[in-house]
């Protein structure tokens, strides 16, 4: 098999293994990366200085490379690469043979040859190592410089700044970011950051950095011009140079200033070795922004295929928010081009500057400055690259809206060769034919083009472009739920009550086409049960289930199943936690305490489901309804009996609750919570709707939500006594059921909702659809309907049927291996599963 | 199906009785350590489906255990575990061709449900 070694593993070199491994191509691929820790997004490395881990800026794992197949070293630099034999041998003396060599190796900073530059703490900003350094450097520490006023010094200035230290940047040239804007920008910018603080010098040559034996700080920088600056802390972010020392050595034809020669190929001047990213030196530049690194990485992996990518330069417009400032350059900022004309706008009351440069006939843009109001910046790009006209008087582009009548540039202006995510190179024309193909929501244009899950920076324009294809399409098409039926959720709700529709079978063939999917079929087994409770495991119904509700429990990773027997409010006797503890024993069960005050048995084997069952409920325990979209839990704190602060009595209300509530079907799962007093140790605000009690009776709060998107609940009513709190509820959650979308939690729902929490309060509280009797009484059918659906089914023979894991024979399927760890069992990893099946056969 | 082996006797082995099966979902046998879903879809000609148990992508023995359905005019069956849908007659991955399970030939004859190896 063909050998490719790549060298360097950043944002580049990971992209070009993950093309290469999803190519049609056959390699056996070997990573090397000089950092200890496989790739990461270097992009949004300060973010690490305002929460984020590094673990979540991680773009991939070694166990993500092992299953893949690729093999991954890291914290080893490649130390020489002998051309001849094709051998690459690393710093600790490994040696890797290779037929085609990939050399992604970026780029280190610049540090300015400066008398002094070597003291402590004299750092740079580049890797997650040196945010480390950087931290444990300021840590209590008054003042830090940040050596570079570029795009990287002043995002590191923010840095600086955000750990509070006093910020100073120096530069040697007069201007800020002096590469992407004009003097006008520039001195915009400066006013701005000034104003937050940041101290700015210009035109400042450091000419020595000395240790400080006096005054409290532990540097002194002396400028050229006489001055000097005393600082504890010294950042240096004067420019990147290419690591080509590799290159250089084994004789590739390297740049004048540094960089790795490439032609569109990205082939190096051996034609077995490759080089992309910040390292390559294509037409004479460097390109230092990870989009084109992308585009060099797709061309290189086309050259171990059918050749069909090509680099031909990249644009480097950018558009980010420095220390809270929005910036953004693009094209040719500095109207350099031949009679180009430009126009100006500046506001300095607000601090706005913009600038268009015009093609000398006045139809083309050439390039832009936006200072402290980026929100034309996806017009102007859009008119940039794809060389649309613009209109006669280009200068209402930019001028504030009161001033005349912007020509906003509609997304259906746009070619369908426009360019609209450069991070993933997606086109205007990639988004409507994932649209045609059906993936209609902006989340499923996401997840299926990877449009704006990069730096972000496309989302407004991704966002106009769907809706306006959504509005030509008509709305049908994108409110359909699937290909089998037209309906939004609520339609169907709708359809199926007022036709008294009963089965799955009847309503596809009176309102759908075909046999029905995954999205449908649950969706109405939802709603059918949601309005006339039957058992869930009926013939006719068994169907629509999920795989979790079929088999009444949760499938974990390996095919086996969770037992999460319900534990109303918390609440559990001592003689039912022995029971728990004794089935777990028995079936050789993982127990793990859940995040929602109950108690989780993992590992359960389809087989067992039902004898397991059986022993829980002859304990007295019930279905927990984990699978279903249904009911989850109501937790609660132990309130007045035991608090010194309770002023109700929460575990019973919750109690209460739960009985109620339990196994109530609806577009998605529902938590609740109950707390005795305002100290809320229940959390009752974050769930989908949450009950705390007062001196004088309860608060309700609704449409809470933990999870990925976190919404903190609304009050909803205060005060409330035991009978109007559940009459509340009751219509609360029986208008949700009813008009919410296909998995849209409360949260979601509510932030949908025309009208909001006043209008949800009109219809629960004052009733002004008149439809609140109607509402309870639909619930008050489910309470007097409910039945543990797991005692329906132990009961009843022909369903257990189900559970067996073979059909012809009693064998149990070996392929399901446990190892033991801390004391109990997991599934066994995909490795260590092969291992034992081998050693077992 | 591109396996063609070589020419031996058509061998047809019993997997079970028709009601063992289970209306518009799947249920799993088991040949030679061999697993095998299958589907049994009344109001379809065939009316049985088998394809290999193991899910390529979730990697564990459930397809027998997924929803069953239509796309695009194709009979399929839902992975439980990350829902890519599989063809029941050809054993393809509709979301990615580079994978796929095998797919086997059975028949309902006389009540029994016969596979052909
Ligand atoms: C077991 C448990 C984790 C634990 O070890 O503690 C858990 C486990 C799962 N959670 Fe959870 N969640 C568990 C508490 C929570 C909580 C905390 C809570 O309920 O207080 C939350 C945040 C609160 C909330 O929902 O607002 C939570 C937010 C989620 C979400 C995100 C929901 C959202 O709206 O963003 C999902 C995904 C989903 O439902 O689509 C999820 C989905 C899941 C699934 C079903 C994922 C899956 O499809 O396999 C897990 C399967 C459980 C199983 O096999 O039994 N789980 N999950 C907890 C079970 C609680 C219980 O007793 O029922
Ligand atoms: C703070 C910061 C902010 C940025 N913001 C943006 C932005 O907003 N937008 C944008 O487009 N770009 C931004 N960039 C630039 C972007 O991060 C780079 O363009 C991109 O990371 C380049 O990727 P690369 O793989 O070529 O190089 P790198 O990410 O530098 O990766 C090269 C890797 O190779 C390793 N290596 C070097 N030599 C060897 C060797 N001999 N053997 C083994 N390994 C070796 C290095 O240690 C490194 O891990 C930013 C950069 C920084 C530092
Ligand atoms: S919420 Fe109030 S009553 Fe409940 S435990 Fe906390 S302090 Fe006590
Ligand atoms: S342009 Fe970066 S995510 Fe789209």
């Amino acid at each position: 098999m063909l050998k490719v070694v790549v060298v360097g593993n950043g944002m580049v070199g990971h992209h070009y293994v993950e093309q290469l491994v999803a190519s049609e191509i056959e390699a056996h691929i070997t990573v090397i990366g000089g950092e200890t820790r496989p790739a990461y997004d270097r992009v949004h490395l300060s973010e690490v200085f305002s929460g984020r881990t590094p673990e979540d800026l991680a773009m991939t794992t070694r166990d993500h490379y092992r299953e893949l197949g690729v093999e991954a070293h890291f914290g080893d630099f490649v130390a020489s690469i002998d051309r001849d034999n094709k051998i690459v041998t690393t710093e600790s003396g490994k040696q890797y043979a290779y037929d085609k060599l990939v050399l992604a190796t970026g780029s280190y900073p610049f540090v300015p040859p400066v008398k002094g530059n070597d003291l402590e703490p004299c750092l740079v900003y580049r890797t997650i190592d040196d945010l480390g350094m950087i931290q444990a450097q300021a840590k209590d520490r008054k003042i830090g410089v940040v050596v570079g006023g570029g795009l990287l010094g002043l995002e590191c200035a923010n840095a600086v700044k955000n750990l509070g230290l006093e910020t100073h940047v120096v530069e040697f040239a007069p201007g800020l970011m002096g590469v992407q804007l004009d003097n006008g920008g520039s001195a915009m910018l400066r006013r701005k950051i000034e104003a937050l603080g940041v101290q700015v010098h210009t035109s400042k040559a450091t000419q020595v950095i000395e240790e400080n034996s006096d005054g409290d700080t532990r540097l002194v920088m002396q400028f050229a011009d006489g001055g000097s600056l005393a600082t504890d802390m010294i950042v240096f972010s004067a420019g990147i140079r290419p690591y080509d020392q590799l290159a250089r050595d084994c004789g590739l034809t390297v740049g004048e200033r540094g960089g790795i020669e490439v032609d569109y190929h990205c082939k190096t001047s051996d034609s077995d070795i490759f080089a992309i990213g910040e390292c390559a030196l294509f037409g004479g530049r460097i390109f230092g922004l990870v989009a084109p690194g992308y585009r060099m990485a797709e061309a290189a992996v086309s050259q171990l295929g059918n050749d069909s990518v090509a680099f031909q330069g990249a644009d480097m417009s950018t558009k980010l928010k420095l220390l809270g400032v929005d910036v953004g350059s693009i094209g040719d900022a500095h109207g350099k081009e031949e009679g180009s004309v430009a126009y100006t706008f500046s506001d300095e009351r607000i601090d706005v500057y913009k600038r268009l440069i015009v093609s000398a006939d006045g139809k083309k843009l050439l390039g832009a400055v936006l200072v402290g109001d980026c929100s034309d910046y996806d017009t102007l790009l859009q008119y940039f690259l794809n060389g649309i006209d613009l209109p006669a008087d280009p200068q209402t582009l930019i001028l504030p809206y009161n001033a005349g009548e912007a020509p906003a540039l509609g997304a259906a202006a746009l070619p369908a060769t426009a360019t609209i995510c450069s991070c993933h190179n997606v086109s205007k024309g990639d988004i409507v034919s994932a649209m045609d193909a059906g993936f209609c929501s902006l989340a499923e244009v996401k997840a299926e083009t990877a449009a704006s899950t990069g730096c972000g920076g496309c989302t407004a324009l991704l966002k106009n472009i769907v809706d306006d294809e959504m509005a030509a399409r008509g709305l049908e098409v994108n409110t359909a739920m699937c290909e089998h039926f037209n309906f939004t959720r609520q339609e169907m709700f709708h359809v199926i009550k007022v036709e008294s529709i009963k089965s799955f079978e009847e309503l596809i063939e009176k309102h759908g086409t075909g046999r029905g999917c995954d999205i449908c079929k649950p969706t109405a087994g939802s709603i059918l049960a949601s309005l006339w409770n039957d058992y869930v495991l009926e013939d006719k119904h068994v169907g629509l289930q999920d795989t979790n509700d079929t088999f009444l429990a949760n499938m974990q990773k390996n095919g086996t199943y969770s037992v999460v027997p319900r534990i109303p409010g918390g609440e559990i006797t001592p003689d039912k936690l022995i029971v728990l503890g004794q089935v777990a024993k028995k079936y050789q069960l993982y127990t793990k305490i859940t995040g929602a005050q109950r108690v989780d048995l993992f590992g359960a084997r389809v087989q067992h489901l039902p004898a397991i069952w059986e022993e829980l409920i002859e304990a007295g325990f019930e279905t927990g309804h984990a699978y279903g979209k249904a009911l989850r839990t109501v937790k609660s704190c132990v309130g007045s009996t035991w608090c010194r602060y309770g002023v109700q009595d929460s575990v019973a209300m919750a109690l209460y609750v739960e009985n109620r509530y339990k196994g109530l079907r609806s577009p998605h799962k529902f938590k609740s919570a109950v707390s005795g007093c305002t100290r809320e140790c229940a959390e009752a605000q974050s769930k989908d709707f949450g009950i705390i009690a007062t001196e004088n009776g309860w608060n309700l709060f609704v449409c809470g939500n933990g999870g990925m998107k976190p919404r903190h609940a609304d009050l909803f009513a205060t005060d409330l006594d035991d009978e109007t709190l559940i009459k509340y509820i009751d219509r609360f959650l029986m208008f949700y059921v009813r008009t919410a979308d296909r998995l849209q939690r409360t949260s979601v729902w509510m932030d949908n909702l025309e009208g909001g929490l006043e209008y949800l309060q009109k219809v629960v509280i004052e009733d002004s659809l008149g439809i609140g009797a109607e509402l309870e009484d639909q619930m008050n059918n489910i309470v007097d309907t409910y039945q543990c659906e797991w005692k329906t089914t132990i009961e009843n023979p022909e369903k257990l049927k189900r559970f067996r894991q073979f059909v012809n024979s009693e064998a149990e399927d070996r392929e399901i291996i446990f190892v033991e760890e801390r004391g109990q069992p997991r599934p066994a990893t995909e490795e260590e599963r092969q291992q034992i099946l081998a050693k077992s056969a | 199906m591109s396996n063609t082996q070589q020419a031996i006797e058509p061998q047809t082995i019993t997997l079970c009785g028709l009601s063992d099966l289970i209306p518009n979902s799947g249920i799993c046998a088991e040949v030679d350590g061999q697993q095998i879903a299958l589907f049994y879809l009344p109001s379809e000609t065939p009316q049985v489906y088998a394809i290999g148990n193991w899910d390529p992508i979730g990697k564990a023995h459930v397809l027998s255990r997924g929803m069953v359905g239509d796309i695009g005019g194709k009979l399929v069956v839902a992975s439980p575990l990350y829902k890519q849908h599989f063809d029941l007659l050809t054993g393809e991955c509709l979301e990615n061709d580079q994978v796929s399970v095998s797919a086997f030939s059975v028949s309902l004859v006389d009540d029994q449900v016969l596979l052909s190896l």
